[in-house]
């Protein structure tokens, strides 16, 4: 049986994305996809969906979603309080866990702490694939709702709960990596002087507000080109994780949604395993850059896989938590109340 | 042809054939793009997420959880030894129709006023050129295509427009091109198309491919008109502009 979701409030650009849209670069497609698959793949299990199904993306500020005629099954993903308005009374739950909303219910995400990106899972999320993908690419109106941003009033159809649903937690979570951006240099890094090579793998960027799913400005010293190759090449295919370092030699970061060819010299590119915690990053963070070799890369992309496989397998049914009935603590917590101790709207006008 | 092997991070390798906006060199990506093609085809290049042909270089995408660099790029190498640079099918050949000037192509003008030309003979230098489509890009199913004959010839607009229309056609350096979708650009707007080029409900959803040619014929904003509601309520599909396929 259906049941309906409402976006009572669409919060930051939030999307509908899953794993991306792959094969159609060569006609202009970027992927698209999820800024950080991994958390959109535990939100997926842990809402008991397959892992690459299509899940909600929000930045900074969740959307409000409302249980309409039916139970639906969340799921959070992401470092984030989640505020759950129930019977009346508002209450704050911990990301890393599914819930179900019973009609009438509602719930807001975030904002996640130590980035800017969350993921909302919904149990049998329905949303029709567009030339093979759910993900939403805005700017040609592919995928997600209509090709848009989720907005107020919108209804995504999801699987109603039967009664008695057991929740799923995740008993640890991830803890955030630390250190500096993994890259390999290349494919124009012989666009650049030794100077400016030396800065952009020893000195600071910071993320600038000019950050979106296509890519991030970042700040720091000016990455001078050679004088004799200059600032633009003729243009070829970028990936996501490209750096490229227009005439003002501010580099940028190329995501998901970014266009898949450019004619700015790209100095290096991303690794893989490192790409989503860059793409989260939140306006200010601190970055600093570090060589490896494409082999080395590759090492880092089977462990983060091999990790996030044993992360995975952390998920459990609630009671089931080192002997102790979690259900039963929320539950009781969220029925008398003692949540409310946190003051949730105090929470949230300390972070917004 | 000498080939370099460039870094592209740890999913993707560019394959560089030289440095030049010229026939032969997209020639010679799309060889080695159809020779790829081909070996997928036949399963040989297991963990290959897709390939994208430029100007002038072939990048291919892949899953490092499935193949590793050290055991592609060598498997690229045979192959394009194995092809040897053999020339690439033909493109497809389109006529395509284009209300130029007015307020359909407001920049027309200027551009003739810049090279010493009237707006017919700007037109006429337009239409009579056959253009190579030399790569999609920049937006989905958008193609940038040349050569521009040298009376043609301008940089960028000094200051790119917020809003190019759907449709429109523009020139820039040596290139044309045609907007899909509306769009901020710095390239000078000499006309519209009402042929779509780009839809996610057709089989393959760009109308052009790399290879391709394309010509453009000239039409009054009348028929403009009657071709964007034709194609719009499907009357005329856009195969109708294909003349050799």
């Amino acid at each position: 049986m259906n049941a309906r979701l409402e976006v009572v409030a669409s919060g930051a650009l939030a999307t509908i994305q899953d794993l991306g849209r792959l094969g159609l670069r060569r006609s202009g497609v970027p992927w698209a996809g999820a800024l950080d698959p991994a958390r959109l793949r535990i939100a997926n299990a842990l809402a008991g969906n397959a892992q690459g199904a299509p899940a909600v993306e929000f930045f900074v500020t969740g959307p409000t979603l409302r249980a309409v005629d039916a139970p639906v099954r969340l799921a959070f993903a992401g470092d984030f309080p989640v505020e759950l308005e129930r019977e009346g009374r508002k209450m704050v739950v911990e990301s890393w866990r599914s819930l179900t909303l019973q009609p009438g219910e509602s719930v807001r995400a975030g904002p996640p702490a130590g980035g800017r990106v969350g993921y909302i899972a919904v149990a049998g999320l329905a949303v029709p694939p567009v030339l093979g993908s759910a993900a939403t690419y805005t700017r040609a109106g592919l995928g997600g709702v209509e090709g848009r941003a989720l907005a107020s009033g919108m209804r995504l159809v999801a699987q109603a709960q039967e009664p008695g649903t057991r929740e799923a937690i995740l008993r640890q979570a991830p803890e955030q990596d630390g250190g500096p951006i993994r890259v390999v240099l290349g494919p124009q890094d012989d666009y650049f002087t030794e100077e400016a090579i030396a800065d952009f793998l020893s000195c600071e960027f910071r993320v600038s507000p000019q950050a979106d799913r296509m890519g991030i400005r970042l700040e720091g010293p000016t990455l001078r080109h050679r004088a004799d190759k200059g600032a633009e090449i003729i243009s070829d295919a970028t990936v996501p994780g490209s750096i490229q370092v227009p005439g003002n030699g501010q580099p940028i970061v190329l995501l998901a949604d970014a266009q898949t060819a450019g004619g700015y010299p790209k100095i290096a590119t991303v690794a893989s395993a490192d790409l989503p915690r860059l793409a989260v990053a939140s306006v200010g963070a601190a970055v600093r850059f570090r060589a490896i070799t494409v082999a080395e890369a590759e090492t880092l992309a089977r462990q983060r896989e091999e990790a996030l496989g044993h992360l995975l397998q952390q998920i459990v049914p609630m009671t089931l938590v080192d002997g102790v009935d979690l259900e039963a603590i929320y539950q009781g917590n969220l029925v008398s109340g003692v949540v409310d101790a946190l003051a949730p709207e105090h929470i949230f006008n300390a972070l917004e | 042809m000498a080939v370099r092997f460039l870094n592209a991070g740890d999913c993707a390798l560019t394959l560089e054939f030289g440095d030049a906006i010229s026939p032969e060199l997209v020639r010679a990506v799309i060889a080695a793009d159809q020779a790829i093609a081909a070996a997928r085809e036949r399963d040989e290049l297991p963990g290959v997420i897709e390939a994208v042909p430029t100007f002038r270089s072939l990048t291919v995408l892949y899953d490092p959880l499935h193949i590793s660099r050290a055991a592609l790029e060598p498997a690229l190498a045979r192959l394009l030894a194995e092809q040897g640079g053999a020339s690439a099918q033909t493109g497809r050949r389109w006529r395509l129709p284009v209300c130029y000037g007015g307020e359909y192509g407001p920049d027309l003008a200027e551009v003739a006023a810049a090279k010493g030309l009237t707006p017919e003979e700007a037109i006429r230098l337009h239409q009579d050129t056959e253009f190579l489509v030399y790569m999609l890009g920049f937006l989905p199913g958008f193609p940038y295509m040349g050569d521009l004959p040298e009376a043609l010839i301008l940089p960028r607009r000094a200051e790119p427009r917020l809003r190019l229309p759907t449709g429109s056609v523009a020139i820039a350096g040596t290139l044309t091109a045609i907007y899909p979708w509306e769009s901020p650009g710095g390239w000078h707007l000499i006309g519209r198309c009402p042929v779509p080029l780009f839809d996610a409900h057709w089989r393959e959803p760009a109308l052009l491919r790399a290879g391709d040619r394309v010509r453009f014929e000239p039409v009054s904003p009348e028929r403009f008109q009657e071709l964007s509601d034709a194609l719009a309520a499907g009357r005329t599909a856009p195969a109708a502009f294909l003349e050799q396929s």
